[in-house]
C-alpha cells in the first residue's frame, strides 16, 4: 500500500492519491449511527417525559370536557361533523385541544431542540464527534431528524389516543373525511413544531450557552403567541383609525392590515390553517362581505377546498421550517470547532 | 526510530482571525513513526494549527497534508486515519466508558464483533479494566484522558494528535501516559503529534520539537540540535554548588580560564565562560578541597531554550 517515495522530490503532487470506497462505507453507517444515537437520547431524556406527561394531560382533559359538551349538544341538535368538534371546541372550563396545543407546540420543539449543539459543544464531546470520519452536516441532519421522528412519534400517539377517547365518550365513529382531516392535522402540526424544532437548533448554534438559547426560544415563542396579535392590531388602527364615521372600506383594510401583519406569525398561519382543516364549515379566512355571502348555500366545505384554501399557510409553515434549518446547515458547515 | 517518509505536511498554512493572525505561514515536516511535540504558551496558535489539520477550520491561506490526503479539501479521509484527543475532551456522562468507545467505533464503521474486541483490549491497555462498565460522569479527570486515549486508539489510527494531554493529571498519571505514548510510536509505530505548554515534560518523550510563538513557528528539530542552534554564539552558563560556600570559593572560579562572569542566583554559583569549562572547574573545586555538590550546563534543555527564545523575542 505504502510505496516509500521522497517527499522532497516530489513537491508538486505531494502525495498520492488514495481511493476512497472503504470511507464511504464508514459514512453510510455513520449516518444510521448517530441518528439511532439521537434517538435513543432524545426518548430517554427526562424533558422528554415531562413533554409528553405535559401534551398528554392537557390533551385528555381538554377531550374529556369539549366531549362532555358535545354530548349534551347532540342530543339537542343533529350536528355534522362530531368527531372533529372533540378536537375544536371548548369544553366548560378548558380550551379546546387545538388551543392548546397550538399553544403547547413551539415549548415542545423547543424543549427538543434547544441545547442539541451547544450542549454537545459544552460537555466536549463535539469535537471528539466532528472528528471522527463523518461529516459536518450529519452531525445537524441527523440530529434535526431524530427530533422530528420523536415528535411525529409523539403527536401520532397523542392524536390517536385522543382520537380514540372521544370515541368512547360520544360514542360516533368518525367517517373516512374526519379521519382524514384528523390525520392531516397530526400532520401539520409535526410540521409547525419541527419548525420550532429548527428554530430552536439555529438558537443551539448561535448562542455559546444552552441557557440562552433556551430563553432567546421562549422569548420568540411569547412573541409570536401574545404580542404578535398586539402589535398587529396597534399597527392597523394607527394605519386606518376604525371611528363611528369610518367608512366600511377603512374598516376592511384595518382588518386586512391586522390580518396581514399577524399572519408574519408562524402560530397565526398554523391556527388559520389548523380550524379551517378541522372545521369543514369554515368558508374564508379573511374577512367577508354580506354582498358575497349572498345567495351562498351553507354547508361544509370538501377537504380538497379546505386544504386550498390554507394552502399558502402551509406552504408557508414548511418553508419557515426550511429556511430556518438551511440558516443552522450553513453556519455550522463554516463553524469552527473548538473544544 | 523514525521512517523518513513525512506523514504530516503544511505549506503556509495560515489562520486569520479578525485582527489577528493565529498561526503565520507555517511550515512543518512530521515524519512517520516520530513523536513530534508543539510547544509553546497559551494562545501561541497550537490547538488552531490542529484544527486546520483535521479540516474543524478552514486555512486562510495555504494547505496541510496528512498521509497524502488534503486536509482541507478531504476531511474524511484525513479523519478517518487521524484520533484526536482534545484538551478537555468530553464524554457522554450518561453512558458508561465501555458505550462511548463503542459509539466512537460504529461512527467508523467499525465491524461489531472487531469491535468489541478492540474495546476490551484498549481498556486493559489503559487500565479502565474496573471502571469499564460506569457511567463516565463519575469518572475522574485522569481516568477521562484515559479513555480519551481509549477513543483516540478505537479506530487504529496512522496519526495520533493529543492536545495538551498532560493537563490536569497528576504525576503519576503523567508518567503512565507519557508511557502509553511512548508506546504508541515505539510498539505500534504510530505517528504522534503532541501539544503541550509543559516543555519540560514532553521533552521527555518527544523525537523533536517545534516551538511556537504568537502563530510562528521559531525553531523545529531535536532538542539538542535546538539548544545548539539557539544558544551559538552565547556564552556558555554554568550553574553548581559547592560547600563550603565562601567567598575563597568565588575567587577561585573567577580565576581559573575562559571564565567571564560569576554571580549569585539562589543558592547557586553561576558561572559565565566563553565554552564548556565543566571539567576544568570540578577538578579546581575538589582540588582546592570543596565538596561538588551540583554543576549542570544551562541551556541543554527545552526550558532554557524556550526561555532563550522569549528574551529574543521580548528585545525585538
Amino acid at each position: 500500500m505504502n510505496i516509500p517515495f521522497s517527499f522532497k522530490g516530489a513537491l508538486k503532487i505531494p502525495f498520492k492519491e488514495k481511493s476512497e470506497s472503504s470511507h464511504s462505507e464508514a459514512k453510510r453507517t455513520g449516518l444510521a449511527v448517530l441518528y439511532k444515537k439521537e434517538l435513543a437520547d432524545q426518548f430517554r431524556s427526562k424533558r422528554f417525559i415531562i413533554v409528553l406527561i405535559l401534551i398528554a394531560v392537557t390533551g385528555l382533559a381538554s377531550i374529556y370536557s369539549a366531549g362532555l359538551g358535545i354530548r349534551e349538544a347532540v342530543e339537542q341538535q343533529e350536528s355534522d361533523f362530531v368527531f372533529l368538534r372533540l378536537f375544536t371546541s371548548s369544553g366548560n372550563s378548558l380550551p379546546s385541544f387545538i388551543s392548546f396545543v397550538s399553544f403547547l407546540g413551539p415549548l415542545i420543539g423547543l424543549a427538543l431542540g434547544f441545547d442539541s449543539i451547544n450542549g454537545e459543544q459544552a460537555r466536549g464531546t463535539l469535537s471528539r464527534l466532528l472528528s471522527q470520519p463523518i461529516h459536518r452536516d450529519t452531525v445537524v441532519n441527523r440530529k434535526f431528524l431524530a427530533g422530528v421522528t420523536v415528535l411525529s412519534v409523539m403527536l401520532l400517539a397523542i392524536g390517536l389516543t385522543v382520537g380514540g377517547l372521544g370515541i368512547i365518550l360520544i360514542g360516533i365513529p368518525p367517517s373516512l373525511e374526519e379521519l382524514f382531516r384528523l390525520l392531516l392535522f397530526i400532520l401539520l402540526t409535526i410540521v409547525y413544531m419541527a419548525l420550532w424544532l429548527s428554530i430552536s437548533l439555529l438558537f443551539s448554534l448561535l448562542f455559546k450557552q444552552t441557557a440562552t438559547s433556551a430563553l432567546s426560544g421562549i422569548a420568540l415563542w411569547l412573541f409570536f403567541s401574545v404580542f404578535m396579535n398586539l402589535i398587529a392590531g396597534l399597527v392597523a388602527n394607527v394605519l386606518f383609525p376604525v371611528t363611528e364615521q369610518a367608512s366600511a372600506s377603512v374598516v376592511l383594510r384595518n382588518q386586512r392590515w391586522q390580518q396581514g401583519i399577524s399572519r408574519l406569525s408562524p402560530t397565526q398561519l398554523y391556527d388559520e390553517a389548523v380550524v379551517t382543516i378541522l372545521n369543514p364549515g369554515v368558508r374564508t379566512i379573511g374577512p367577508i362581505l354580506s354582498e358575497q355571502i349572498e345567495g351562498a348555500i351553507p354547508g361544509a366545505l370538501p377537504l380538497g377546498q379546505s386544504i386550498l384554501l390554507v394552502w399558502p399557510h402551509i406552504v408557508g409553515l414548511i418553508a419557515l421550517t426550511m429556511i430556518c434549518f438551511a440558516i443552522s446547515y450553513v453556519y455550522f458547515m463554516k463553524q469552527e470547532i473548538r473544544a | 526510530m523514525a521512517g523518513g517518509r513525512i506523514i504530516i505536511k503544511t505549506e503556509n498554512l495560515t489562520k486569520k482571525y479578525q485582527n489577528k493572525t493565529a498561526v503565520s505561514s507555517l511550515n512543518l515536516e512530521i515524519e512517520e513513526g516520530e513523536i513530534f511535540g508543539l510547544l509553546g504558551p497559551n494562545g501561541a496558535g497550537k490547538t488552531t494549527t490542529i484544527l486546520m489539520l483535521l479540516g474543524l477550520t478552514e486555512p486562510n491561506e495555504g494547505r496541510a497534508w496528512i498521509d497524502g490526503y488534503d486536509c482541507t479539501r478531504n476531511p474524511i479521509a484525513v479523519k478517518s486515519i487521524v484520533g484526536y484527543l482534545p484538551d478537555n475532551v468530553g464524554f457522554y456522562g450518561d453512558m458508561t466508558g465501555r458505550e462511548n468507545l463503542r459509539y466512537t467505533g460504529l461512527l467508523n464503521g467499525m465491524d461489531e464483533k472487531e469491535l468489541e474486541r478492540r474495546i476490551d483490549f484498549l481498556i486493559e491497555r489503559v487500565g479502565l479494566r474496573d471502571s469499564a462498565d460506569k457511567k463516565v460522569a463519575t469518572y475522574s479527570r485522569g481516568m477521562r484522558q484515559r479513555l480519551g486515549i481509549a477513543d483516540v486508539l478505537i479506530k487504529n489510527p496512522k496519526v495520533v494528535i493529543l492536545d495538551e494531554p498532560t493537563l490536569g493529571i497528576d504525576p503519576e498519571g503523567i508518567r503512565e501516559m507519557f508511557a502509553l505514548i511512548t508506546e504508541l510510536s515505539r510498539k505500534d509505530k504510530r505517528t504522534v503529534l503532541i501539544s503541550s505548554h509543559l516543555l519540560h515534560q514532553v521533552q521527555q518523550i518527544c523525537d523533536r520539537v517545534g516551538i511556537f510563538v504568537d502563530g510562528s513557528l521559531l525553531a523545529a528539530g531535536r532538542i539538542d540540535e535546538l539548544g545548539e542552534q539557539v544558544l551559538k554564539g552565547q556564552s556558555k552558563i554554568i550553574e553548581l554548588k559547592a560547600l563550603p560556600e565562601n567567598d575563597e570559593l568565588q575567587r577561585i572560579i573567577k580565576a581559573a580560564d575562559g571564565v567571564k562572569k560569576v554571580e549569585r542566583d539562589r543558592g547557586m554559583i553561576v558561572v559565565h565562560s566563553d565554552y564548556d569549562i565543566r571539567s576544568e572547574l570540578a577538578h579546581l573545586i575538589i582540588k582546592n578541597g570543596f565538596s561538588l555538590l551540583h554543576l549542570r550546563l544551562r541551556g541543554g534543555d527545552l526550558d532554557d531554550i524556550y526561555r532563550c527564545y522569549f528574551a529574543k523575542e521580548g528585545v525585538a
